[in-house]
């Protein structure tokens, strides 16, 4: 299946969001609200819970069905206070050594002026720095799209699952196509040669795992794709929890450190020898 | 003093005037291309050799205009003392772009750079640090998986040898021609900066124009202390797409320095003429403190 068909399978209306998932996959969710900045962002939720008896932090990013909902969670897109929110119950996590589950599914952080007046790019950073130094497990699962700065700033993880139809990209084809060919409705084509795809993450490493959906998009049966989910977090948790600290922070600097293609010329230079 | 004098008499005696009216005629009328500097602030017209000589500030507005990572390097290190780090390193296609390999060809040729950043060890006044500067001239400086890996290496060097670091950014964002890959770019920088971070070590940014995008979002906005040039470009989103979103034309000084420097975002604007002095007390101030015990 190309990237623009899946693209078309995450925008149908019904697609599972997080608020569906979280209480079929987690047990005793309690919400928790606000950054303790500036305010409490609508497009990311998170609290705790239990999974398979296990106290965690679900942080999820949100999206809405109805136009009332998307006001709410202004489209899935959240503002720095979203990013703040997000870290700070982290952060709460590694006090309480809680494994961190989150739940990625945006078209990116949201551009607007208040936006950047309160520091989008910054939330943003300190979110990926921090998430890479955090004492605590983290497992990120795109459920549907994967938007750039705005996905990457919960994707950064011991371990980063896909949904078989979910896509992670460094802009939104739409964007790409605005960009490099000035015209937005080139957007498939821009997606079918952008690589965002599970399988074309997986091979490029970024991904971990794909979690399979239910025949035809996880719409058409929610809680088969629920369980699939939940199994996935059951051995993800199994998998990390048993890791020594330092070995799950060296991993997680690695898993990312080791992204990136180039040739060193012909003499291989390097840095200087210490001195 | 007086031998100043005289040679501007001496010079007053030699001069020709008819030589000189030809040169004002020349001056007026063959002014060959690029060798006007338009402010892109606003928009007045400098000539090149007075932007030149002006550290290329606009005169008029005082906007700081983008330098070549050369130049940055020239007026900012100690003569001499840069050693570059990964001078060769090029990167692949790892999304086979169409066209990406050709064009990265054609860019080498014209700038003379391998890719969009200059990494090295370097003095600053007898103080030694590690140097970052990118360069917009380069595929308006974007991050791809060599910006990422030179950026990164030299983090980690400054950790292993217990260095500051100084970055001078610059860039669009992140790569689109290399996918995700140059967005997992912000990770491994970030990451890097945390380490070098954790270990009580001191990193500076300097934000030139433009620092945007994938860039605003990973290292440049981590400095523990963060300058900015006078006017120039800082943002993350767009201008045009924000615009696209409310639908309303945006102040002209949106996403400048001095909005970040309201917004809380950054600690400083200085002008490019005083960064070198300010960078070499910073550098001073945050040499370990022997605890006021005698030496």
């Amino acid at each position: 299946m190309t990237a623009s068909q899946k693209m078309e399978i995450v925008r149908t209306k019904g697609r599972p969001t997080v608020r569906d998932y979280i209480p079929m996959i987690f047990e005793d969710f309690f919400e928790m609200h606000g950054d303790r900045l500036y305010g409490d962002d609508g497009a990311i939720m998170g609290g705790v819970a239990y999974f398979e008896g296990i106290p965690v932090t679900v942080i999820g990013q949100v999206k809405g069905r109805t136009l009332e909902e998307n006001q709410q969670c202004n489209f899935g897109m959240p503002h720095p206070e979203g990013y703040r929110k997000a870290l700070r119950l982290a952060k709460q996590a590694e006090k309480f050594r809680r494994p961190v589950i989150c739940l990625v599914d945006t078209s990116g952080a949201f551009c607007g002026v208040e936006a950047e007046k309160r520091g989008q790019g910054e939330a943003i950073a300190r979110s990926i720095m921090e998430f890479m130094e955090l004492k605590t497990p983290v497992i990120s699962i795109i459920l549907g799209e994967g938007g750039s700065g705005g996905a990457l700033a919960m994707c950064v993880c011991d371990e980063l699952a896909m949904l078989e139809n979910a896509t992670y990209s460094v802009i939104s084809p739409r964007g790409f196509a605005s960009i490099l060919w000035k015209n937005p409705a080139r957007e498939s084509e821009a997606a079918d040669i952008m690589h965002i795809t599970a399988e074309d993450l997986k091979a490029l490493n970024v991904c971990d795992y794909i979690i399979e959906e239910s025949e035809g998009g996880a719409h058409t049966d929610p809680e088969q794709t629920a369980e699939n989910i939940s199994e996935y977090i059951s051995s993800a948790l199994k998998r990390n929890l048993q890791k020594g600290l330092d070995e799950m922070l060296n991993a997680r600097y690695n898993k990312f450190r080791a992204i990136g293609e180039f040739d060193e010329g012909v003499e291989k230079t390097g840095v200087p020898s210490d001195s | 003093m007086l031998e100043d004098l005289f040679s501007v008499v001496r010079t007053r005696f030699n001069s020709d005037p008819s030589d000189d009216q030809d040169a004002q005629k020349r001056k007026k009328t063959d002014i060959p291309k690029g060798l006007i500097f338009k402010c892109p602030r606003c928009a007045n017209n400098t000539f090149m050799d007075d932007l030149a000589a002006n550290s290329k500030v606009c005169p008029k507005c005082g906007y700081h205009s983008r330098l070549t990572a050369a130049e940055r390097l020239d007026i900012t290190v100690d003569k001499g003392s840069f050693e570059e780090f990964d001078a060769d390193m090029m990167s692949k296609n790892p999304i086979d772009f169409p066209d990406y390999e050709e064009k990265q060809q054609a860019l080498r040729e014209k700038t003379g750079l391998k890719d969009a950043v200059v990494c090295g060890r370097a003095k600053l006044r007898g103080e030694d640090i590690v140097i970052i500067v990118m360069d917009s001239n380069y595929m308006m400086a974007s991050m791809g998986s060599v910006v990422g890996e030179k950026i990164a290496r030299a983090f980690e060097y400054a950790t292993l040898n217990r260095l500051p670091v100084i970055a001078f950014t610059a860039s669009g964002g992140a790569r689109m021609q290399e996918g995700i890959v140059s967005l997992m770019q912000m990770a491994k920088t970030s990451g890097a900066v945390g380490r070098h971070s954790a270990a009580g070590l001191l990193y500076i940014t300097v934000m030139t124009d433009p620092t945007t995008g994938g860039v605003t979002a990973s290292f440049a906005s981590l400095g523990d202390i963060i300058i900015a040039e006078p006017k120039v470009l800082i943002g993350f989103a767009g201008r045009r797409v924000i615009e696209g979103t409310i639908r309303q034309r945006l102040p002209d000084d949106f996403q400048s320095a001095e909005f970040m420097l309201e917004n809380g975002f950054v600690d400083m604007i200085v002008e490019r003429k005083k960064l070198r002095r300010t960078l070499a007390h910073l550098l001073k101030l945050h040499k370990p403190y022997n605890g006021g015990a005698a030496q």
